[in-house]
């Protein structure tokens, strides 16, 4: 076979290209941020920028390593958005006198070498199969850990943090990953079962009962954190995770408007029943109503995240000029208003662009790998990405309420951080494995025989027959 | 500090490197793209023909037989047969298999043919004692072609035309 069909290119100098240009962007911000005030060279300037570029690189070179053909676009994405994300804060700290960036720089650290521990260590993603179950038992204590008496915390009205003694923690963050492996390895194994069960009505098929259940779990989950830990965004993303992994699995357009029928009951009763829930959905329809606006809690923060976008208008009032830390919580809710207000509509739409580019390379992933259960678990991780996303922005610029999801990797907040780094670090080792060239299969003639020469050859084949089949539970071991 | 013509060129400058960021990710993802069909198995393109004539003489195209049947050639079910519709099949010795094998070394949820185009694939779903394709275990999932045995514990399948 010609040139061709030879094995493709790892890319990573591309890769370090983009890398480069990336630390530019977040170095380059993190300069202007103090330029107004005399302060764009001082300690802290250092500190933050000689901290991102090393741990850029430090992944940049255990992609070489590890993951050769993982993809070459996410991780300089990643880190120009975690550059911008740490100069704004940085920005605030100025106008505030916090000290949030130092620990935003912190997290930065500790989660991104969490995610080479975990791209070291892991390798494929295809083991994670072996753990749907104990993800799902993961979750579930994950999720009741900040009920606890004792170890939970109360913040800002939501019970979602635990204290870790140095740190408070979101475990919710955490668990939005173990949930969509034990999605994605139970949807996997009985998809076909949930596919083709079922009667049919006109042109829906119906699920089953029985098939339902998992979907009414979810369901109860997101209740139960909407009741109890009063977090309208994370119960927002869990169903909404799940009802796109079941789609992704079966492709049957009945499951989306069970789903939607379930959101819509739920959201119906909870606004009926939950203070939390009605002062929101209050706070963002009748937000310029005085009476709504001055109330404790109520829609002074949006509606100041409105203004700043305003006075930001088409190009922004540029970074450090601006007055972005009059809107509360402007460094972790509403850092999408505080870069609207100094970047303006052409900042904010490059931010958002590269949100989608994200996005559309995870699902490039899944696309391009060959297992069910790796599609699956990088098509429902991209979705947790993107649900996070129109879920802030969305509520920053009053197009849904607004609930108390981070923006992944520009907000400050120390779980969501690493969560979302550790999310990369899957869809970087899944697109590594989609790229990878395939190991010649035993029906040769459909399959271009391909030289295989040196230290890559022998590590593919050697990895295909060791992860092979040995990647699920072993119900059955019975030998006469 | 910096005169006022000098803050406004850097805050444009700034915005215009955002955008030089996302052109040259986007540039670099136009490339990217093509590497999915290099890594393409099976026909080579009219445009890979016309560059390199070698190409079409190597590759005679293979005898397009579609699969009708399922036929199980040993093991407990021997002489079964079953027709192919356009749904997926389980094989395995859980109840709701399609195809329920009465065999020990079967797993519940074994394996899996699935149509695609005009040809089916063989699935390995992570049993223990693994499935064969002819004589190689699968790693992953395959195109089966009619004739070609499929062994699942001691069971033996093959499409039939």
């Amino acid at each position: 076979m010609s040139e061709l069909q030879t094995a493709p290119k790892s890319r990573r100098n591309t890769e370090l290209l983009l890398l480069l240009l990336a630390l530019v962007v977040g170095v380059g911000a993190n300069m202007l941020v103090g330029l107004d005030q005399d302060r764009a060279f001082d300690q802290d300037f250092f500190a933050q920028s000689i901290t991102l570029a090393a741990v850029a690189l430090a992944v940049h070179v255990v992609l070489r390593l590890r993951a050769k053909y993982a993809d070459p676009v996410i991780l300089p994405i990643v880190i120009a958005l975690n550059g911008i994300g740490l100069a704004m804060i940085h920005r605030l700290d100025i106008a505030t006198g916090d000290a949030a960036a130092a620990r935003q720089l912190m997290w930065t650290g500790l989660a991104i070498a969490a995610m080479i521990a975990l791209i070291w260590l892991l390798r494929d993603h295809r083991v994670l199969r072996r753990f749907t179950y104990i993800s799902l038992i993961v979750s579930a204590v994950l999720l009741m850990l900040p009920l606890l008496p004792g170890v939970g915390v109360e913040l800002n009205g939501a019970r979602i943090w635990v204290n870790l003694g140095f740190a408070t923690f979101q475990p919710g963050e955490i668990a939005k990953i173990t949930l969509a492996i034990f999605f994605a390895g139970y949807l996997s194994t009985n998809r076909d079962l949930i596919l083709l069960a079922g009667k049919k009505v006109g042109p829906l098929q119906l699920p089953r009962w029985r098939d339902l259940g998992p979907m009414v779990v979810a369901w109860l989950v997101s209740i139960g954190v909407l009741i109890f830990q009063r977090d309208l965004g994370s119960s927002i993303l869990f169903f909404g995770l799940f009802m796109v992994m079941i789609y992704v699995a079966t492709s049957r357009i009945s499951w989306i408007l069970i789903g939607l029928l379930m959101i819509v009951f739920g959201g119906f009763v909870a606004f009926k029943l939950f203070p939390h829930v009605t002062a929101r959905i209050d706070g963002w329809i009748n937000a310029f109503d005085p009476e709504v606006y001055n109330r404790i809690g109520g829609s002074h923060q949006i509606v100041q995240g409105l203004f700043g976008l305003a006075s930001g208008g088409l190009t922004g009032t540029g970074l450090g000029q601006g007055r972005p830390d009059i809107v509360t919580f402007a460094n972790s809710d509403m850092i999408i208003a505080a870069l609207g207000e100094e970047l303006g509509l052409v900042g904010l739409s490059a931010i958002v662009l590269l949100y989608v580019l994200l996005v559309t390379r995870g699902v490039r992933a899944a696309l391009g790998t060959r297992d069910s259960f790796g599609k699956l678990l990088a098509t429902g991780l991209s979705f947790t990405l993107a649900l996070q996303c129109f879920v802030v922005i969305g509520g920053v610029t009053r197009l849904i309420p607004l609930t108390g999801l981070t923006t992944p990797f520009l907000a400050a907040g120390g779980s969501s951080l690493l969560a979302n780094w550790l999310i990369i670090g899957l869809l970087l080792l899944i697109s590594d494995a989609a790229r990878r060239p395939a190991v010649p299969g035993p029906s040769g003639a459909s399959h271009a025989p391909r030289p295989v020469s040196g230290v890559r050859g022998r590590s593919t084949t050697g990895r295909a027959r060791t992860d092979g089949n040995r990647t699920h539970n072993t119900r059955e071991v019975k030998q006469p | 500090m910096l005169s006022d013509l000098a803050v406004t060129a850097l805050r444009f400058g700034f915005l215009i490197l955002l955008w030089i960021l996302i052109i040259s990710i986007v540039s670099a993802l136009r490339r990217d793209l093509m590497i999915g069909q290099k890594v393409k198995t099976g026909q080579p393109s009219a445009r890979e023909v016309r560059k390199n004539p070698e190409l079409a003489a190597q590759q005679p195209s293979p005898p397009k037989v579609q699969a009708h049947r399922l036929s199980v050639i040993e093991g407990p079910l021997a002489g079964s047969e079953l027709p192919l519709a356009a749904s997926p099949i389980l094989l395995g010795r859980a109840q709701e298999a399609t195809l329920v094998l009465e065999d020990d070394y079967a797993s519940g949820r074994h394996a899996r043919l699935f149509p695609q185009g005009s040809r089916w694939f063989i699935e390995d779903l992570g049993s223990t004692n693994g499935t064969f394709l002819g004589d190689t275990q699968l790693t992953r999932a395959l195109p089966v072609e009619p004739g070609v045995p499929i062994r699942i514990g001691k069971t033996v399948i093959e499409l039939r035309p």
